[in-house]
């Protein structure tokens, strides 16, 4: 909404080179940009800051292994200055070297690229489930329908309060074990992806419905409704045409924010059904404190998120009809 | 607009009744949060059963007049667990809670009313804090600084910073330009004291809201944590312990895995209550 303001100064505008469209998709990639590296420069700084020495660090429970330490001084280049250690870490990162798990004696970015197909399998179908449910709700509970408000607000609260791990357990409990409708054992089928994703889709999805609604509330007291109205067209249809567009335009950044939350809520419900991904392997780093693969798998989810948020913000700008008339000027 | 049309009579102005409506689902929230706090401080209010007592001839008994809420794979009465329970969860999550309203509301103010050049400082790390998804955040937390209880709340905490510390700022800015400080600076009344005496006070307005509503996000965090074995140890009695040790018993003993992720459920759902209780009470006094 605060859009607007800046769209009506035009004089200040028409002087500069670019339309406010592109500069505001500039910024925000080199917001994107900035982002990432002092991400990659905190995790740095993490390893300098702890007690004790950076090699013993990064080896964990090998540390006694002189092989391995001439190998890993050598590789971080710890016998150079913090400043040129610095500088090999901030390459090294970007061109996909992650470092070595010395736990499991493989390199980290092997690791994840292997493990982040079925956590990237859960968490996309998992957006599909949201956003489409998050439609349907905002679309029927707009409608008008007696009871049917009250009742998704109670539900609402329900799936936004419950963990997800716990939606997960009662889930398996019941379609599993008690039902045996989808196994979820046998992890190459479709029918094993059903329950994890319906545990993390369904919370988003009524999130996603909540701000959704907000904004088609919204949209049906402006003027345009009633015009639309007066001019014959039915209540579903304003919705339709009119309110649902105005709604998304606002929920198209929240996309990003959401799949921020899904990759959290994945690691967290892979370990509920036993499914392999980055959950697993993240948890199995933080209880042997293997540093390097919980580092590169904080990075890359980290970068995924990011990514995301990013995306979701510039589709936002660029189907912006609000920006259209502005270019022409 | 509205075509206006005459209408043959104005209805005559409602009384205001000074009576409140009373609203039933708060009552309720306020009661489940007592309810859980006294199990917290004082369990043995409630029962006199140790929640470690096993006995492997009563394991997983389904719920009865003898175990409402069942046992478990021990032969611990599970509702005397999940009253324990409470203990564990409540902590996390207020000691959570706690950290962030504190550094929060520190960076906060601290961005609102220092130099420029901090407040970019600051809104910078707190954009750095925000890359980091939240679990992944105290996952990364924990490894570096080992498991255990004051790690798991500040790993927790830590989280939570950005979104109050925002808030704090924001509010520090309307209140910056508001007429009694600009009544105060003619007094000629130093800064940092403008600052203590009129700006903090006004600032902290919204902060019972964000804490009660973040008291339910921390209490689910902290339960997700201990469900993943980095929490409290076994046999301690807790909630997402608890759920953690249901998973390889579901098959035989569903109320294991259920009954404690009621009463967490319940927990956060009465801190959403309440906290939207307050947020609509908040800005209904702004207008």
């Amino acid at each position: 909404m605060e859009l607007v303001g800046i769209v009506v100064d035009k004089s200040a505008d028409s002087r500069r080179r670019f339309g406010l469209r592109t500069r505001m998709i500039v910024a925000r990639v080199a917001q994107a940009v900035f982002v990432l590296w002092a991400a990659i420069t905190v995790t740095f700084l993490a390893i300098h800051a702890m007690p004790g020495d950076v090699v013993s660090l990064l080896l964990g429970e090998n540390r006694n292994d002189d092989v391995l330490r001439a190998s890993i001084i050598e590789r971080w280049g710890l016998d150079q200055p913090v400043w040129s250690q610095y500088f090999i870490y901030l390459m090294r990162i970007p061109s996909g070297d992650l470092g070595t798990s010395y736990t499991l004696r493989k390199p980290v970015s092997e690791l994840i690229a292997e493990m982040m197909v079925p956590t990237f399998q859960l968490a996309a179908t998992a957006l599909v489930v949201a956003v489409v449910l998050g439609f349907l709700i905002a679309y029927a509970t707009t409608g008008r329908i007696p009871g049917l408000r009250p009742a998704t607000n109670v539900l609402e609260l329900i799936f936004l309060s419950a963990p997800p791990f716990w939606i997960g357990i009662v889930l398996l409990a019941v379609f599993s074990f008690n039902l045996g409708w989808f196994s979820v054992v046998d992890l190459s089928s479709w029918q094993s992806l059903v329950l994890p994703v319906t545990a993390i889709g369904l919370p988003m999805g009524f999130y996603m419905a909540q701000v959704l609604r907000d904004g088609i509330d919204r949209a049906l007291e402006k003027p345009f409704s009633l015009t639309a109205r007066s001019r014959g067209l039915s209540w579903a249809g304003v919705r339709r045409h009119h309110a649902l567009r105005h709604a998304s335009l606002p929920a198209i950044p929240l996309i990003g924010l959401v799949a921020g939350g899904l990759l959290g809520g994945a690691v967290i419900t892979e370990t509920v059904f036993a499914r392999p991904g980055l959950g697993q392997i993240a948890v199995n780093a933080v209880l042997v404190k293997d540093i390097p693969l919980i580092l590169g798998i904080a990075l890359v989810s980290t970068f995924a998120y990011i990514v995301a948020s990013t995306t979701a913000d510039l589709v936002g700008v660029l189907t912006d009809p609000r920006f259209n008339t502005e270019q022409k000027g | 607009m509205m075509v206006a049309i005459a209408l043959p009579e104005v209805a005559p102005a409602r009384p205001r009744l000074r009576i409140k409506r009373i609203r039933w689902s708060v009552v309720a929230a306020v009661f489940v949060l007592v309810v859980a706090a006294l199990a917290a401080i004082w369990p043995q209010v409630f029962t006199t059963v140790d929640p470690t007592y096993a006995d492997p001839a009563l394991s997983h008994l389904p719920p009865s007049p003898q175990h409402w809420a069942g046992t478990d794979f021990q032969g611990r009465d599970l509702l005397v667990r999940i009253i324990y329970g409470a203990r564990y969860s409540l902590l996390i999550g207020v000691g959570a809670v706690a950290t962030s309203t504190i550094i929060g509301t520190v960076l906060g103010v601290t961005a609102g009313s220092g130099p420029a050049w901090l407040d970019q400082v600051i809104s910078r790390a707190l954009d750095i804090l925000c890359a980091f998804p939240g679990v992944l955040l105290a996952l990364m937390f924990i490894a570096f600084t080992g498991p255990g209880l004051p790690n798991l709340i500040l790993a927790l905490g830590i989280g939570g910073i950005p979104s109050i510390a925002r808030v704090a700022r924001a509010e520090v800015f309307i209140a910056k330009t508001s007429g009694y400080v600009e009544q105060a600076r003619t007094y000629a009344i130093p800064s940092w004291r403008i600052v203590l005496r009129h700006v903090l006070p006004n600032a902290l307005g919204p902060l019972p809201v964000l804490v009660t509503l973040g008291l339910g996000g921390a209490i689910v965090g902290s339960s997700g944590l201990s469900f993943l074995g980095l929490g409290p140890q076994p046999p301690t009695a807790e909630w997402g312990l608890m759920l953690a040790d249901s998973r390889s018993y579901l098959r035989h003993a569903w109320w294991t895995g259920v009954f404690p992720g009621v009463a967490l459920t319940a927990v956060v759902i009465a801190a959403t209550v309440l906290g939207r209780y307050l947020q609509r009470r908040y800005e209904r006094r702004l207008r």
